[in-house]
């Protein structure tokens, strides 16, 4: 048992630190976040090119780096620290994994190695317009045809869904409900019919779109995985991409406790630095407890995710996978709202400013938060295996 | 990272609990889980009894280093222990003052002729130790010790006057270790020593404290004039000596203490599932909180206890004190919550509680006992986060 970094590991979380604390500051996240596109091109191009980092989970075999997850989420904590804008979290965490776990051979040898150079972007497009994150949020539909499948239907709050390149798009049988039924189809975004609509966000520094797909005809060759184990997979993908989630809740709740110990130590009141009062002095405590349990909650969870996405993975751990992305995701959204809410509480005034960066934390904070499920939706899940007859395997 | 033990551990794992599915039998029995926080009167002397069977089989001190009878077991080594230990529900350990706390102190700071005098009595489980630690003014502040140490010229002995508290198992304990102030114009941590007191003898008087539960597992230990048969170090290295002590044990019991966390939150379950609080949704949210705080603390612990080469680490261990008591002291509630109006009524009159409600009371000293919540918080602060320190009367 040796659960700490490897030295690799912590060679990749310091050259992460350094690359973003240049290329993501304030003011690049505040031009970055201002457009529509949501991201600097030429920054991408740095971290696809220099940093190589969208290969770095995907095998070598299809040019990539061959690392694993744990190595992902040491680079998402950088991320969520950094507020980094970019189409790195839907590229990778959505779209790589979707491949991973269910491409065919041939649409992973196609589409692998384009992401892993940075020639092609991509996300996941599976949640309708009524609000969910189980296997009901699947709305959109397909209908087979002789040469392949038609797809209609709304899809909602999809990652940077109106930059992407690819899309892995959900769609049910129709008439099909729930858990049966759905199938996984990579299609290319300029496909005729699909009309993509940019949505403005209250957190801007996380892109969403609105994706209409009407009468779009694929061939067989886009179908990924059909309504036989379609949602197994696709519920496979959604944890794996909780856990992503979670490693950049966890950076931001350790960075907005940093930020905030900094300025306490900083800031004057009735003759003292405000550090000095134990109603901060305690707050902070609390503050930091939240942040060293998330870390704990991620790296575990990231090597669960590891074992799931290696050839020959521990089967204990592998089972483990919908647990321990829902407790990621449920404490650590949970631990970056108390943290972000509690800088701006210590920052005073001015943390209800625009020009200091407490609320782009805490918006940060409540997008990530709700997307793929807060915390009380994960706990249900939780819940439902520990107490449901049925393990809620249902 | 890896989260798995090697084959090697795993051996040690299956060596152990078969050791323990053999020995823990019989007169034993009846003295699985119990003795542990919370009912640590119950059944002394066959809890005494099972010290002993442990030595026989080489089961007591295996941290220690080999020179000194131990089986220089690694942390992974002594997590399994305590891990494998209360999954079987291994009775509360009476002799783990010594084996955690004494033993170790006197290797690193006793004399040779000390270590030889006192080491065998805890190795084989015959010599039970007690802590004198806190006093009735000296709790969280443990520097305010009052407690008085002077030298007896004519025995060339020191002697000792004063009161401790919260001494569990005193009246079961053949030793004592004391922290006195051997220079009566010291102040807090200066002017300390640290001494080994014989309990069996006319200046020391124990007195039970009952607790809110009824019961009474601490005590009270009156020392007048009684005589220190050693002293470990010098005069005035005491404060040295009881914060190198408190650092021995290394966490390395934290995956046992999760063990009995988890037993009890089965139990609870279990009764959620019985009477349909299972079904309302506010439990069902808490059940699954503890359930995922349970989890998170072993890794957590996990961290604190891997080979540190990240700073990281040194915070996974600051802040674990409060995140075991608080979340321990959130299940007493949940506990009651769960059991919904069974959760008032006793096993027996007049006042003979049930395992969970004892638990829910006992919890209330979890964030006390081993240094406060709220001075948790002021430790976490000032060395995790650089924040100034407290202001000192």
């Amino acid at each position: 048992m040796d659960f700490a970094l490897t030295e690799e590991q912590e060679m990749i979380r310091e050259s992460a630190e350094n690359f973003l604390a240049d290329v993501s500051s304030s003011a690049a996240v505040r031009e970055a976040m201002q457009t529509e596109h949501g991201y600097d091109k030429q920054v991408w191009q740095r971290i696809c090119e220099e940093m190589v980092w969208p290969a770095i989970h995907i095998p070598e075999a299809y040019g990539g780096m061959g690392l694993g997850y744990v190595e992902l989420a040491v680079l998402l904590e950088k991320m969520g620290k950094y507020l980094l804008c970019s189409p790195y979290f839907s590229t990778v965490s959505l779209g790589v994994n979707a491949l991973l776990m269910a491409g065919t051979e041939q649409q992973k040898a196609s589409y692998l190695p384009k992401i892993a150079d940075g020639q092609l972007t991509a996300t996941l497009a599976y949640t309708g317009v009524n609000g969910r994150w189980d296997a009901h949020a699947v709305q959109a539909t397909y209908q087979k045809t002789v040469d392949g499948y038609q797809l209609n239907g709304q899809l909602r709050f999809v990652p940077d869904g109106h930059t992407a390149d690819l899309l892995i798009v959900a769609a049910r049988e129709q008439g099909s409900e729930g858990e049966q039924g759905v199938a996984l189809f990579a299609v290319s975004a300029d496909s005729q019919g699909v009309a993509r609509q940019w949505l403005p966000t209250m957190d801007q520094t996380r892109k969403q779109a609105e994706i209409n797909l009407t009468a779009v005809s694929v061939d067989d060759s886009a179908l990924m995985v059909n309504a036989d184990g379609g949602w197994s997979k696709l519920s496979s993908i959604i944890q794996l991409a909780q856990i992503a989630v979670a490693a950049e809740q966890m950076g931001g709740a350790q960075q907005t406790l940093d930020m905030a110990v900094d300025y306490t130590q900083e800031r004057e009141q009735f003759g003292r630095k405000i550090a000095s009062y134990q109603a901060i002095k305690h707050k902070a405590a609390d503050m930091m407890l939240k942040a060293e349990v998330s870390r704990s909650a991620v790296y575990f969870a990231a090597c669960v995710g590891q074992e799931v996405l290696a050839e020959q993975g521990d089967a204990e751990l592998i089972d483990d996978l919908p647990q321990a992305a829902s407790m990621a995701k449920a404490y650590c959204s949970d631990a970056f709202f108390f943290n972000a809410g509690n800088a701006i509480q210590f920052f005073g005034g001015v943390g209800f400013t625009w020009e200091y960066d407490c609320h782009l934390y805490f918006k940060r904070a409540k997008s990530t938060e709700t997307f793929l499920g807060n915390a009380s939706y994960h706990r249900e899940l939780i819940a439902k295996q520990l107490l449901d007859a049925d393990g809620g395997l249902s | 990272m890896k989260l798995q033990f090697s084959a090697e551990d795993e051996l040690f794992r299956a060596e152990f609990s078969a050791w323990l599915a053999d020995n823990l039998t019989g007169e034993f029995e009846k003295i699985r889980y119990r003795g542990g926080p919370g009912d640590e009167h119950m059944y002394p002397s066959e809890r005494h009894q099972w010290e002993k069977k442990m030595a026989a089989g080489g089961w007591t001190c295996i941290g220690w280093p080999e020179a000194f009878g131990g089986k220089d077991a690694s942390i992974e080594q002594q997590v399994i222990f305590h891990e494998e230990y209360a999954r079987v529900g291994g009775p509360g350990r009476m002799g783990h003052i010594g084996e955690g706390l004494t033993g170790p102190t006197i290797i690193a700071y006793g004399s040779e002729e000390q270590k030889q005098k006192y080491l065998p009595g805890i190795l084989d489980g015959t010599e039970l130790w007690c802590q004198g630690y806190s006093e009735p003014s000296a709790g969280s502040d443990l520097a305010a010790v009052k407690t008085k140490a002077v030298l007896d010229e004519g025995l060339n002995k020191w002697r000792i006057s004063g009161q401790k508290v919260w001494t569990s198992l005193a009246h079961e304990s053949d030793w004592c270790f004391v922290v006195a102030r051997t220079d009566p114009s010291s102040q807090r941590h200066k002017g300390l020593g640290f001494f080994l007191v014989k309990m069996d003898q006319p200046g020391v008087e124990v007195r039970p404290i009952e607790q809110l539960t009824g019961t009474s597992e601490f005590n009270e230990v009156f020392f007048d004039e009684a005589v220190a048969e050693d002293i470990l170090g010098q005069p005035g290295e005491g404060w040295t000596i009881a914060m190198a002590l408190l650092g021995f044990e290394r966490g390395v019991s934290t995956l046992g203490q999760q063990m009995l966390f988890q037993n009890e939150l089965d139990t609870i379950v279990h009764v959620a599932k019985d009477n349909g609080a299972s079904q309302d949704p506010a439990l069902r949210q808490r059940i699954a909180e503890a359930h995922t705080g349970l989890r998170l603390m072993r890794y957590n612990a996990m961290r604190m206890l891997s080979d540190p080469t990240s700073g990281d680490l040194d915070k996974s261990a600051l802040v674990y004190k409060l995140h075991w008591a608080s979340w321990h002291r959130n299940l007493g509630k949940l506990a009651m919550d769960v059991l919904g109006p069974e959760s008032e009524i006793c096993t027996a009159g007049p006042y003979d509680l049930t395992r969970l409600q004892s638990m829910y009371l006992f919890t209330r000293s979890d964030t006390i006992y081993g240094g406060t919540n709220q001075v948790q918080r002021n430790i976490i602060a000032e060395r995790g986060l650089g924040m100034p320190r407290e202001a000192k009367g």
